[in-house]
């Protein structure tokens, strides 16, 4: 019985996870577009620029996100014969980018964003039994603006 | 207050150092909310709940590292930093960090 479950879950996974991954990566790859022209460097120096720079602050988003069942079961099996977990590679990638976007929408008449950090890190782990494994993304820099 | 993760600002002038001012919150999760995340657990994605947790704790941490560099007499904090570490089970540790100045 506790196989069926099992089973029925990873199927679920499997389908729910994929067809969200791909819409996720669709409405990534839209809202990078219409940023596509904001500088983001991680350099500490504005880039050179016409205008006058008339204010700068810190802007900030971050993403929590967790693997599905499927994903789980296949880095299971990975960890076996070492290599790429691409799976995992994905997750990160779209948190990553995720985060850089709101960071992004939280200052949108910035002319550059500068000295852009990243970092990862596991939260809310180990809490018992049934415990949720998710990795938060932050994303970072000051946004400079122009005039 | 100005507040970068820069080291200078253009065209304004650092008169006064204060040091390095800081916040810090240790926030849990509550079990609604864990509940939610073991269903999205399933299916994978994102986790809002966390997402909304961890923001709220870093505008905290954020507010209380502005207070500490008001009550030194600042007026702009440079180079922050965030870091973030689970402390204990189910809890999360935000720290933000960065150094007080004076600028003209």
């Amino acid at each position: 019985m506790d196989l069926y479950i099992y089973v029925t879950l990873v199927v679920l996974g499997y389908f729910v996870g994929k067809s969200r991954e791909a819409s996720h990566y669709r409405s990534i790859q839209e809202r990078e577009g219409k940023f596509a022209s904001l500088p983001t460097v991680a350099t500490k120096k504005p880039l050179p620029q016409e205008g006058e720079l008339v204010d700068m602050k810190l802007v900030s988003g971050c993403t929590v996100i967790s693997i599905d069942y499927y994903k789980r079961l296949i880095a299971g099996l990975r960890n076996i014969f070492g290599g790429n977990i691409s799976s995992y590679e994905t997750l990160v990638d779209r948190a990553r980018r995720e985060s850089v976007l709101r960071m992004k929408e939280q200052c949108p008449d910035a002319s550059q964003i500068i000295n852009l950090r990243i970092e990862t890190s596991s939260v809310f782990k180990n809490s018992g039994k049934g415990s949720v494994g998710s990795i938060e993304v932050i994303a970072y820099g000051t946004a400079v603006i122009f005039q | 207050m100005v507040i970068t993760n820069v080291e200078t600002l253009p065209n304004r002038e650092i008169v006064e150092h204060h040091g390095i001012v800081s916040g810090s919150t240790v926030r849990s999760k509550h079990a609604g909310r864990d509940i939610m995340a073991s269903f999205k657990n399933i299916f994978g994605g994102e986790l809002k709940g966390y997402t909304e947790l961890l923001t709220e704790s870093r505008d905290e941490a954020i507010s209380r590292m502005k207070a500490q560099a008001e009550e030194l007499g600042a007026n702009a904090i440079l180079n922050v930093r965030f870091s973030t570490s689970s402390v204990a089970a189910g809890a999360a540790e935000l720290y933000v960090y960065g150094t007080a100045v004076t600028i003209r």
